[in-house]
């Protein structure tokens, strides 16, 4: 095709032009944006949400004008499980793999695109049929049962649980396609000379990530289709009343969404691995137990799930099996962490914004990780299963964890993608107040959990006050945050300078080509030599 | 032992009401400790690094480490040692924690939308409050009229779901005089933040005393009666009876003898009989402004005596 090469000024972005042009598609660069477009609505508005949410908790119910922000427990039950399943379905399970590994993946092998083009169409407009089903329910009957849809109380609430199910279903298919195609592109589009030992280690984690997305999502499915059929004809698998078992239903969930939660958290890891070779400007330490400890975490998560169940009424030899296999996870992530720090060894560190999200990522999942343990310890999880311990943890690990990694990964790659470099002040600034901002939010959860606050409060005792006005006042720096990162974004892409072709000197491939790149990735097909981090 | 238990006074962990609650502070104390010099080993490594090595002219030549074997060993078993070891120590507190003690003191606690029921042996009633004696064993029999609750007693270090169609149980032994808080762990809708209880450690003499009292109150007049029933009922966690203040239902004060405006805009007598069909039929005639299916039916669950009783002490709510 007469393509012109880079250097004539052709590139994927003005490649083809009009709306039509984007929405039908097939280059998986402009496949990513438009993910990040919709997700970055998604968090949003799930961000919006999380600031009632806190809102509501700044003072008990008895507090004069404060107490009373989302009108009654109803509303702030429905707010709550609007928010969980956004932030979990529409940002931080897409994340990642679906707007940087999208943009990336191909680049980073040295491929033109996804192995399936018009199939990674078809997930984004899965994802977003399902995301449209989802929050249309709440403009008719809300939802109230949080994002696990736990029976029976998901059976019992006249709300709209089998539209916002079948939302959530469409969007796992949609999650199965990314995987499947990530998988095949990964074994058949590499680059020659690129060996599965020579692959940047974010495309190892995204690789692990599909076999996840590929295997654990069908149960999603499968359960999500059993509670629909549940509820409109009254089968009888979950509800007692019809001789099912309620517990069942978490068994289910948990199948899938154990596993879950590392397809939120490895692709970050791939994330920072990149970002700390690249800013310290040294070949990363233990590349093998990296690729591999993904991997292995990936495999062992399936055996997991029972570990959210300890007090449920699962039967004790199970808790104590369960407790001993989420020990072993502990392992290969332990690994990644000293690896990371390992590579920072006498290597040559900057401090540009993106470093410091990963730096930023390695304090928080530091914490994330060992109140991990702490849960994984049956005696002690039976105090903090269900407060605010957890949500402090899985913030930590979610928030904290991923979304540093997604907002690093994406300033780092900023300049590739929009061909523009952004203002650092402004980046450095809204690093600063995300970070503070977010330990201020959600340390002092920890110790609300400790104290025996449960979750899912709309209210609580006078004792737990201060420490919840404090979280609420972190709610607000963390809003500062992102109002920073949205202007360096948008003032990036309006007024920034124009961006070299590789401005961190790193190595990786994508940074072999023009910023942004031409519409097929590579004027001539690279080959590849030798490892992805050569720095010397 | 001094930093062992300075770790522990920083917990911020409730008031230990029982020995279990000791095992389990010291294997948290423990593990706060271990965490801590975790984190300080690898934050504290990340920031001595990145300062040490930080960059200091755009060419800054690096080394070319890609591993050690050996390092990578020993931080790969270490951790896993430290895991280990702290899963056996969890294993045997949770042991304890799981075993139903013989000979133990039952207590039926039913978990409902939004409060506990508690009843002892002897037919006694209560709700939202459980009391035991100190020193002694007892075992809770858990289970749930609709959805998942669970039973959560922060100073004693346990939890566990009531599950709907099964039971399941819980023991304890307090040995420390006082009220300690009861909270619902798990999501149950509209008032689950609300479904607070008391647990109540008294002295042997005190809880003797307190189970005669209740059976007593079987020969209480009817009104009374009803004030026990009204509670027993968790119909106090949807409506009010001291004040016009509307809960998730229509207060109950001053009520008898005035007229609703129902939902068709027509009005109604509050009298016996609608009492008794709002008890027993609470959607056939909805008060304007409320939603309708959130009061479930008594029916069935109430005798004429019972019924009479509410009825007696609604009337008397002045
Ligand atoms: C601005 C930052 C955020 C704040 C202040 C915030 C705040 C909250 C609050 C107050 C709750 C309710 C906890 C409870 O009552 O149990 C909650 C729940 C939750 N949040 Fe966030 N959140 C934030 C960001 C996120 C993000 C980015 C995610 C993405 C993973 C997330 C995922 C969740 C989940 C999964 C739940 C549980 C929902 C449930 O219990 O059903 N949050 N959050
Ligand atoms: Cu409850």
């Amino acid at each position: 095709m007469a393509t012109n090469s880079a250097h004539h000024g052709d590139n994927y972005i003005n490649h083809e032009k009009g709306l039509w042009s984007w929405l039908t598609t097939v280059d998986h660069k402009r496949i990513g944006l438009m993910y990040m477009i919709t997700v970055m609505f998604f968090f949003l508005v799930g961000g919006i949400m999380a600031l009632l949410l806190r809102l509501e908790l700044f003072a008990p119910n008895t507090a004069a004008n404060v107490g009373q922000v989302l009108k009654n427990g109803d509303v702030y039950n429905q707010v709550l499980t609007y928010h969980g399943a956004i932030m979990v379905f529409m940002v931080i399970v897409p994340g990642i793999p679906a707007i940087l590994g999208n943009f990336f993946l191909p680049l980073h092998i040295g491929a033109k695109d996804v192995a399936f083009p018009k199939i990674n169409l078809a997930s984004w407009y899965c994802f977003m049929a399902g995301a449209a089903l989802a929050i249309l329910t709440f403009f008719f009957k809300k939802i109230d049962t949080g994002w696990t849809f736990y029976t029976p109380y998901s059976i019992r609430t006249g709300t709209a649980t089998v539209m916002m199910v079948l939302g959530a279903f469409i969007m796992g298919m949609s999650s199965v396609l990314t995987g499947l195609n990530f998988i095949v592109t990964v074994h058949k589009l590499r680059a020659p000379g690129m060996t599965m030992h020579r692959m940047p280690l974010f495309v190892w984690a995204l690789y692990s990530t599909a076999i996840l997305q590929l295997l654990a999502t069908p149960v999603l499915a499968i359960t999500l289709l059993l509670l629909a059929a549940e509820k409109l004809f009254g089968v009888g698998i979950f509800d007692p009343a019809l001789g099912g078992d309620p517990v069942l239903f978490q068994h289910f969930f948990w199948f899938y969404s154990h596993p879950a939660v590392y397809i939120m958290i490895i692709p970050a890891m791939g994330v920072v691995s990149e970002l700390i070779t690249t800013f310290s400007r040294k070949v990363i330490f233990g590349y093998t137990a990296i690729a591999y400890s993904s991997l292995g975490i990936a495999a062992v998560s399936f055996f997991v799930w029972g570990h959210h169940m300890f007090v449920s009424g699962q039967s004790a030899t199970a808790g104590i099996l369960f407790s001993f296999i989420t020990m072993l996870v502990g392992v290969p992530t332990a690994i990644k962490m000293f690896n990371w720090v390992a590579t920072l060894y006498k290597g040559s560190v900057s401090f540009d914004s993106p470093m410091l999200f990963a730096l930023g990522f390695l304090f928080l999942f530091a914490i994330g990780g060992v109140t991990g343990i702490m849960l994984a310890t049956l005696p002690i999880d039976v105090h903090f299963h269900d407060t605010y311990f957890v949500v402090a943890h899985f913030h930590y690990v979610m928030v904290g964890g991923t979304l540093m990694a997604l907002m690093g990964g994406f300033y780092y790659w900023f300049p590739k993608m929009f061909g523009k470099m952004f203002n650092e002040t402004t980046a450095r600034l809204s690093f600063v107040f995300i970070f503070v901002g977010f330990n201020v939010t959600f340390f002092p959860q920890f110790i609300l959990g400790a104290m025996g606050m449960p979750r899912r409060y709309f209210d609580y005792i006078p004792a737990y006050e201060t420490l919840n006005k404090v979280s609420t006042v972190g709610s607000w720096l963390i809003l500062t945050g992102f109002l920073f990162g949205l202007w360096t974004i948008v003032q990036g892409i309006r007024k920034g300078e124009k961006a070299p072709m590789n401005p961190w000197r790193s190595k990786t491939l994508e940074w072999q080509t023009a910023s942004p790149p031409p519409h097929d990735n590579f004027a001539v097909e690279p080959i590849v030599t030798a490892g992805p981090y050569e720095y010397r | 032992m001094m930093w062992f238990n300075l770790a522990k006074a920083q917990s911020f962990m409730p008031t230990q009401a029982t020995e279990i609650a000791k095992q389990v502070d010291n294997l948290y104390g423990f593990l706060l400790i271990t965490s801590f010099i975790a984190c300080v080993l690898v934050i504290g490594g990340m920031i001595y690094f990145v300062w040490k090595y930080r960059r200091k002219t755009p060419d800054d030549k690096t080394a070319y480490i890609s591993h050690n074997t050996f390092l990578e060993f020993l931080w790969s078993f270490i951790p896993l040692v430290i895991f280990l070891a702290v899963f056996a120590w969890g294993w045997y507190i949770y042991h304890d924690m799981r075993t139903m003690p013989k000979n133990a003191l039952e207590i039926n606690v039913l978990g409902k939308q939004w409060a506990w029921e508690i009843e002892y042996k002897n037919g006694y009633k209560t709700v939202n409050e459980v009391v035991v004696p100190i020193g002694q064993d007892v075992k809770l029999l858990l289970t749930s009229n609709d959805v998942i609750h669970s039973f959560f007693v922060p100073s004693f270090r346990i939890k566990q779901d009531a599950v709907p169609g099964r039971y399941t149980a819980l023991w304890f032994r307090a040995d420390k005089l006082g009220d300690f808080h009861i909270f619902c762990t798990e999501y149950c809708g509209t008032s689950h933040s609300g479904m607070i209880g008391k647990l109540k450690v008294v002295s042997r003499e005190d809880f003797d005393k307190y189970l005669e009292q209740g059976q007593e109150e079987r020969n209480l007049p009817l009104s009374k009666k009803g004030e026990k029933l009204f509670a027993v009922k968790a119909c106090a966690s949807c409506h009010s009876v001291d004040s016009p203040a509307v809960k998730v239902g229509p207060s109950l004060f001053k009520k008898f003898g005035t007229e609703e405006t129902i939902d068709d805009g027509a009005k109604i007598m509050v009298d016996e009989n609608y009492i008794r069909e709002s008890i027993l039929e609470p959607n056939k005639h909805i008060v304007k402004g409320f939603p309708k299916g959130v009061m479930p039916t008594f029916q069935g669950q109430l005798n004429e005596n019972e019924l009479s009783a509410l009825v007696e002490y609604i009337k008397e709510l002045k």
